[in-house]
């Protein structure tokens, strides 16, 4: 297949040894799990369980709220134990509403989950609904709701589904292990999205350096003439959405665009086969692969953990830490988030945990910048990382938008390539995180000034309507007098007549 | 349950880094650097080494005057002011007093660097401002050249040398002029041989030719240079001399002689490739490369000195922000329209 080229990126160590040769485990049940009501991009879900109420696996836990928003389930069944809050799967380590469940250890899924016999046989519609309803969402990490970008057929002209499988983050190897060993189920998967897309032609883009999930992918597709296998080279960021369908299309998305706009939807294997179990068995996603690895952890292994399941009770499972670790991170060393802590529970995005060394992440003192250009040449967006980082610095942050701030994906190619070790992401992150506060404090005020000249309108109208009134009245009281002044003087008008001549004669006394 | 958590840095990733650091690309600079230092200190005898001393000894004891007391260690530990200085003394002539070396250090860094904001800020060469004013200063001295001392006369350190400051200068060794100004002023050749390895009058790291490229081309391959600046001045100055060689043979030096004569090659490859004062995109660096080896040769050809590769370096220096603003690469995806619309 041909490809197209990219610009920038960079060539991280894959470390994908350490962890790579793990057959996917299943972890044993741990003793509780706290499953958080918002695991997904959009709004949080509202709980549908009361305190003390048994639940069997895949029960609903609590509904989605909203257009972009995901239901949460069951992982096992047993007692719900509290509806309250405990700390995220996030470095601030804040609570949010979370449902505490204590298993029962029986693992029994209720009753009323079923299958379908020929997902192909139903109607688009009817697949994005039942993959709405099973919580499924982009398990490459951005947790997106998978039936929201199933529906974009309604809105854009598609024509490709692209797969997602270049698993560019070094350490991890969890969509590979995937791939290998559930192939024909992944495979299976990718088949009814591409359906309810409604597209024909079918690429699952693989990095080289997984050449066995190539071969058992390429294996599983040969019976189907529509569905390709592209060999990606490896190179970080190939697993960017965009970047990865301008390698495959030679095609690129339009800057703060959807690959929708020139018809092309990217989904995660581990999301395929998601939609496999939710559509053939009814399974919501109450458990997923993650991959447990780093130099600092005793057994790098790839394991199936229940959602909810605490960090903790996985690095037990891997043996514990072998050496002190430097740093936790869920999710990849380039774009994961750093855990502040062993207890939090795992969510639907996390694919990975990795406890990294200090030596491994050759994290450094950062010096000046000496305009060396390596962050210029790595971005693979054509910004200029660094004039972003001298305006952001001085506190431009207009500046930096202007230099593209927005268009940055936050891969993180630039700082890695940086030889002074300066945080390029951390200043990007803060700047766009104050441009959205400001952007909502405009928004406030410009609401709160809509309201105040409402008001000063209405007050306006209120004191109009009063004075209109009030004049009004005084003129119906100045009417009102001058009747009566008139009836008054009409009486006194007539004893007035006869003295007249006596009036007139006065003059003419005074006169003579 | 109640646990301990290890100790963990919360900081967002990327936590993979590349190995190189700004202090290593800085030692790859002196070691690209170390033969032609080597040859120069062979060919001029004792009182070139003294030369550079007093040029690194000023540079670096400006850059710890100058900064904060806790920067100072981490500062001077990454090697750029030694890099700073050691590239002025190699461009300073063999025989010129060492307190002018040293005030030339001294002026590199504090006008050429700390002025403007310390490391990575300065718009100018900071070595080669420092020659600049040196040049201004001094201008006989900074143009009296010896002629090689050659092995037996190798501690003889000429007087001028130790002159005292501000007093006469005394030239009491062999002076001799440089290729290029044979070849202004005498209309007089140099053998291409003799320009390759060095064997000629000049400044004290500019002379030997071969060792420059293979420090140059050591620089390229750790790429702690854009090849593209170095290619495009010497693609440039070779096209231009070319040009005027066919025009008349018997008045304009050939291609050869113009790059390898004079500072072009050391001013290539050390000194208009320095990072902080040289476009940030290949387009850019393009355009600048062929700016530096088109001045080059108009002031060596039409100007009154016989040597610009200096002052070609700083007036593309100064035009850098210029050109980085119209190379700007192009963002992903700016300027596309989403060609269905959204909605059908």
């Amino acid at each position: 297949m041909k490809l197209f080229k990219i610009r920038g990126g960079v060539h991280p160590d894959d470390r994908k040894q350490l962890a790579a040769g793990q057959q996917i485990e299943n972890l044993p049940m741990p003793a509780l799990l706290h499953i958080p009501l918002q695991q997904h991009i959009g709004a949080p879900a509202s709980p549908a369980v009361r305190r003390g109420q048994m639940v069997a696996k895949g029960d609903l836990l609590a509904n989605g709220q909203g257009m972009i928003s995901a239901p949460v389930h069951a992982p096992t069944s047993g007692r719900i134990m509290g509806v309250g809050s405990y700390p995220a799967h996030h470095a601030s380590g804040l609570s949010v509403p979370t449902i505490t469940l204590k298993p029962d250890g029986e693992d029994r899924w209720a009753d009323h989950i079923q299958g379908v016999a020929d997902p192909f046989a139903l109607q688009p519609e009817e697949v994005a609904s039942r993959v709405a309803a099973a919580g499924v969402v982009g398990l490459g990490g951005a947790t997106f709701p998978a039936a929201v970008k199933l529906n974009l057929r309604k809105k854009y002209r598609l024509h490709t589904l692209v797969i997602n499988g270049a698993e560019c983050e070094p350490y991890l190897t969890c969509d590979d292990r995937l791939m290998r060993e559930r192939s024909a189920d992944v495979l299976d998967g990718i088949r009814i999205m591409a359906h309810a897309l409604g597209v024909e032609r079918i690429v699952i883009g693989i990095e080289n350096n997984k050449p066995e999930a190539q071969a058992a992918m390429a294996v599983v597709a040969s019976e189907f003439p529509g569905i390709r296998i592209a060999r990606l080279p490896t190179r970080y960021p190939m697993g960017s959405e965009k970047h990865l369908v301008q390698t495959l299309t030679g095609r690129e998305t339009p800057a703060r665009g959807l690959t929708a706009d020139i018809g092309v939807v990217v989904h995660n294997p581990a999301t395929a086969f998601a939609v496999h179990e939710a559509l053939r068995y009814g399974y919501p996603l109450v458990s997923r692969v993650v991959t447990v690895s780093g130099k600092a952890i005793s057994e790098p292994r790839n394991v199936r953990i229940p959602l909810g399941t605490r960090v903790q009770d996985i690095l037990d499972y891997c043996g514990g830490f072998k050496v002190e670790p430097d740093r936790l991170i869920s999710g990849g060393p380039m774009m994961g988030q750093p855990l502040p802590s062993t207890r939090v529970p795992m969510v639907k995005g996390s694919n990975g945990i990795l406890a990294l060394t200090a030596e491994e992440t050759n994290v450094q003192e950062a010096m000046p910048c000496i305009r060396c250009a390596s962050c210029v040449h790595a971005c693979p967006c054509g910004l200029v990382p660094l004039e972003m980082a001298a305006h952001i610095r001085v506190g431009d942050l207009e500046g930096a938008v202007g230099r593209g701030l927005m268009d940055c994906i936050g891969c993180g190619s630039c700082a890695y390539a940086c030889p002074s070790h300066i945080p390029l992401v951390q200043f990007f992150n803060y700047a766009k995180g104050e441009m959205a506060a400001r952007g909502r404090a405009k928004q406030k005020q410009a609401e709160t000034k809509r309201l105040a000249e409402q008001r000063t309108e209405r007050m306006e109208a209120l004191k109009k309507a009063k004075r209109e009134a009030m004049a009004k009245r005084k003129l119906e009281m100045a009417a009102k007098k001058k009747a009566e002044a008139e009836q008054q003087a009409a009486a006194a008008a007539a004893p007035k007549v006869e003295s007249a001549p006596a009036d007139a004669k006065a003059p003419a006394e005074t006169e003579a | 349950m109640k646990h301990r958590d290890p100790k963990l840095l919360v900081q967002p990733g990327p936590l993979l880094k590349q190995p190189l650091t700004t202090s290593m690309a800085m030692r790859d600079v002196l070691i690209a650097l170390a033969p032609a230092t080597l040859a120069g200190i062979w060919m001029f005898g004792l009182g070139a080494l003294l030369v550079l001393l007093a040029s690194i000894a000023g540079a670096m004891l400006t850059e710890w005057t100058f900064l904060p007391e806790d920067k100072r260690r981490d500062q001077l530990a990454n090697g750029s002011a030694l890099v700073t200085g050691l590239l002025l003394g190699l461009t300073l002539p063999p025989a010129l007093p060492l307190w002018m070396a040293f005030l030339g250090g001294t002026v590199s860094i504090g006008l050429g660097k700390i002025i403007w904001g310390g490391l990575g800020y300065n718009l100018f060469n900071p070595a080669l401002v420092g020659r600049a004013f040196l040049l201004a200063a001094f201008p006989v001295a900074m143009t009296t050249w010896s002629a090689q001392t050659g092995s037996t006369d190798f501690f003889q350190v000429a007087a001028s040398n130790l002159a005292a400051p501000l007093m006469h200068l005394d030239y009491d060794g062999v002076t001799s002029a440089t290729p290029l100004g044979l070849m202004k002023f005498q209309q007089q050749s140099t053998a291409l041989w003799d320009l390759v390895i060095g064997k000629t009058s000049g400044c004290i790291g500019e002379t030997s030719g071969l060792l420059l490229i293979l420090g140059g081309l050591y620089l390229a391959f750790r790429r702690d240079l854009d090849w593209r600046i170095p290619v495009s001045i010497l693609i440039t100055v070779a096209a231009f001399a070319s040009l005027l060689f066919l025009i008349d043979p018997d008045r304009y030096p050939g291609p050869l002689f113009s790059v390898f004569s004079g500072g072009l090659l050391i001013g290539a490859f050390y000194m208009a490739s320095d990072p902080v004062t040289s476009p940030l995109t290949p387009k850019g660096a393009w355009i600048f490369g062929i700016g530096i080896g088109l001045l080059v040769m108009l002031i060596r050809v039409f100007g009154g000195f016989p040597e610009g590769v200096m002052y070609a370096i700083l007036l593309m220096n100064a035009a850098t922000p210029l050109i980085d603003r119209y190379t700007q690469p192009r963002v992903f995806g700016k300027g596309l329209k989403s060609p269905q619309g959204g909605h059908q």
